[in-house]
């Protein structure tokens, strides 16, 4: 391994995460502070902002630009699409999911939420928690992110009130909780003027907190592994049968949680059939201990009979195998889910046939309402289904490991992704059913 | 490499137990990308110029199927402006790893008189036609492309598994949600999936793996003596494509590449960094983009980059 000799350029973390809010919360600003503080854009980017804001006739370079990439959004003002933004600081690297507020919103959110570790919703400090603070806290709930950030924004428009922020702090912590958001960190800021974004702010002597920089650094980005379910779905076999490697047999996959140990005694799922880990490759080199989520290649003391698709498990700790799934969906694509569709359902490495059986139910984010049978999904529509596959699958909770409790539905004529699933409840601590009317006023 | 006993306890720079260098995790990403390919598609490819992303891409893949062979051939479509240091390492891997070389020829097209010489001279838009034809020619199903998502604001919104129509054209309208680590890459008959599996890499990320890895790039990434001139605000060498016109001077300067692509519009950089390391420390001081420093072709119009790529370019 070759050292690099400087802090900055030496081997750190990475954190994946996303952010929540709408350009009137100064989101835009936000990403845009955070990517010109921490020093990532460039001279030739920012010139080709002030170009392109000059042109329209703006006074100083929007920031905002930075995050909009393709020409039908420039043209229409509108960020139509998730952007990935890449920054890193002596400390650690950041993957931002950066989800725009206006069209698609739930399906971008979902879509930027499902691979974060943490979440930064936004708030104007003048108008407090409302609907639209109540929806993004409640994706963030759904989809599991284990960390949540509540970033009351424009406080210098509300005088730097400690009073304030610390009413927004304390509704919204509640409401999070409530849904079973296991971690929420409030931070006051002012994205425009820069308080507690990366420098800590001198108009709050009253916060002793971190700024959102310094929590994105210091983060944890790792669980406790010992209560994790070992999954591993297999990817692909590797079989060299060249001279040097006649009988090499490798079942290739990433780690999608836990631990595995040469000389564990592991299942292999569907089928059920038992054997022991007898060697694990990482990447070529033989390691003994090997954890989520590395990519590896398990090597099995008997012959049988293993496949892309399959699940290796710990004997001891395996999940159910069932052919009938229950899961809170998100519906991402323009035509209709509805009861009785055929589809095809990809999970983990394994895609199977499956048929709609019913939608009990569609969830309103805003107020968490249910309404129960309503027949189909529309785009960006939150609901529950009831799927029946035509093979027998391995699934865990969406709670106890999202990516062996999550699957995607796909249509088996287009091949479009119809929709995101996560098995089991939806939230950690469920709300009471509430039937309400049909109600149709949310406009995304 | 790192090793077990450095990261059960957290590796080297890591804060935490069982938290991934992000080499690691970047690492680990791509692989799973490169197997998710193997284990869905029929006949796969990997597009390689010789330019340090598809090297790294090779090497990923090489250590995704290790100890067997990967189960990809090489795709190189060739300008006919090559570095001749880049051709020399691209048929040395070639052989080394005993793997499938097809070309897509530009001179081919231009000889036969498909495609015209462009009055610049540059033939990078030329790419598109022999690349698309010869995905269609060799049905190839899925076409691995080296493109970051830091490079270039059009790329920042691509997927990592991009659907193709049979026109090779990109429609970011039509792209599908990608959420978890689920790649969906069901195509019709005659359309392909582009898959970038450095989507999430920066530059600093892909020297930082090279250095690491002891990786072997062609020698013109690093700084060497060059003749060369200046032209929209960037150092060319000249060559087969053409060279220096009335009032260009050619002078001698130490400069190095920090990307490789078709002379005629790859510019070299001044530059003293002869060593891996030498080069990441300038990179990580660097105020230029490596497109904004050495690409004109991007330079055309905000767009210049969206437009090709929906027209099927890399």
């Amino acid at each position: 391994m070759s050292i690099t000799t400087t802090e900055t350029l030496s081997e750190t973390t990475l954190l994946r995460f996303a952010t929540a809010g709408s350009v009137d919360d100064g989101k835009s600003t936000l990403v845009g502070r955070l990517l010109h503080d921490s020093k990532s854009v460039l001279t030739d980017q920012l010139e080709a902002v002030e170009r392109a804001s000059a042109s329209r006739g703006q006074d100083g370079p929007d920031l905002a630009l930075l995050t909009d990439g393709l020409r039908a959004e420039r043209e229409q003002g509108i960020t139509i699409d998730v952007a990935y933004r890449y920054f890193a600081t002596p400390r650690r690297r950041f993957i931002l999911a950066d989800t725009p507020g206006h069209v698609q919103y739930t399906r971008n959110m979902v879509t930027g939420a499902s691979t974060a570790e943490l979440t930064v919703i936004l708030v104007d400090a003048r108008n407090g928690v409302v609907e639209q603070t109540r929806r993004h806290a409640a994706i963030a709930a759904l989809l599991r992110v284990p960390h949540v950030v509540l970033a009351v924004n424009k406080m210098d428009l509300v005088g730097y009130e400690e009073s304030v922020f610390a009413t927004i702090a304390e509704e919204f912590t509640a409401y999070a909780t409530e849904l079973g958001v296991p971690e929420v960190t409030a931070v006051p800021i002012s994205a425009l003027a820069g308080d507690n974004v990366v420098e800590p702010s001198a108009n709050m002597d009253w916060y002793g907190g971190p700024t959102v920089l310094e929590h994105l650094e210091t983060v944890p980005v790792s669980h406790d592994l010992a209560h994790c379910h070992a999954r591993l779905p297999v990817q692909f076999v590797i079989r060299p049968q060249t001279t040097e490697h006649p009988d090499y047999r490798g079942y290739a996959g990433q780690i999608a949680a836990g631990t595995f140990r040469v000389g564990d005694s592991v299942a292999v799922l569907p089928s059920g059939r038992t054997t022991r880990i007898s060697g694990i490759d990482l990447l070529g080199d033989p390691v003994d201990v090997a954890w989520t989520t590395q990519s590896v290649t398990v090597l099995l003391e008997d012959d049988i009979d293993v496949s892309r698709g399959d699940l290796i498990v710990p004997a001891k700790d395996a999940p159910a195998v069932t052919q009938d799934v229950e899961a809170t969906v998100c519906h991402v694509a323009d035509q209709p889910l509805v009861v009785g569709h055929r589809v095809l359902l990809k999970h983990g490495t394994r895609t199977v046939k499956a048929i709609v059986k019913d939608i009990p139910s569609r969830l309103t984010l805003d107020d968490l309402s249910l309404h129960p049978h309503p027949g189909q999904l529309a785009a960006n529509d939150i609901g529950r289904v009831k799927i029946r596959t035509a093979e027998p699958l391995p699934v865990d909770s969406y709670a106890d490991s999202r990516r062996t409790g999550s699957f995607i539905l796909i249509d088996p004529n287009d091949g479009t992704t119809l929709t995101a699933g996560m098995v089991g409840e939806s939230f950690a601590s469920p709300e009471p059913v509430n039937d309400e009317p049909e109600d149709d006023g949310w406009d995304f | 490499m790192t090793t077990v006993a450095e990261t059960a306890t957290g590796g080297e720079g890591t804060d935490a137990p069982y938290a991934l260098s992000h080499l690691d995790a970047l690492e680990s990403e791509a692989v799973h990308i490169f197997r998710e390919v193997a284990g869905e598609f029929e006949n796969p490819v990997i597009l390689f110029s010789g330019g340090k992303d598809s090297i790294l891409m090779l090497h990923l893949a090489l250590k995704a199927f290790a100890p067997a062979s990967i189960p990809f051939s090489l795709l190189h479509v060739d300008t006919g402006h090559n570095f001749p240091e880049v051709l020399e390492y691209r048929d040395r891997v070639v052989a080394e790893h005993g793997l499938r070389l097809h070309v897509a020829s530009v001179q081919d097209y231009i000889d036969r008189g498909v495609l015209k010489e462009r009055p610049d001279g540059t033939r990078n838009p030329l790419q598109t036609l022999p690349l698309t034809e010869k995905i269609q020619g060799e049905r190839f199903d899925a076409v691995f492309g080296g493109g970051r998502r830091d490079e270039e604001k059009a790329r920042a919104k691509e997927r990592v598994f991009s659907l193709r129509d049979e026109f090779s054209q990109w429609d970011p309208r039509r792209q599908r949600p990608e959420l978890w680590n689920l790649y969906n890459g069901r195509h019709a008959p005659g359309e392909h999936v582009r898959v970038f599996p450095l989507s999430n890499w920066t530059e600093l990320d892909v020297w930082q793996y090279i250095a690491r890895e002891g990786i072997e790039l062609p020698e013109i990434y690093f700084a060497h003596e060059r003749e060369v001139f200046r032209r929209a605000g960037m150092w060319l060498t000249a060559g087969e494509w053409g060279g220096a016109k009335d009032g260009e001077t050619v002078e001698k300067r130490l400069v190095r590449y920090r990307t490789v692509g078709d002379m005629s519009c790859t510019g070299a950089v001044d530059s003293e960094a002869t060593t891996l390391d030498a080069v990441i420390a300038e990179i990580a001081a660097s105020r230029l983009t490596e497109r904004g420093a050495t690409r004109a072709d991007d330079k055309l119009s905000e767009a210049a980059m969206e437009d090709r790529k929906r027209e099927g370019y890399f």
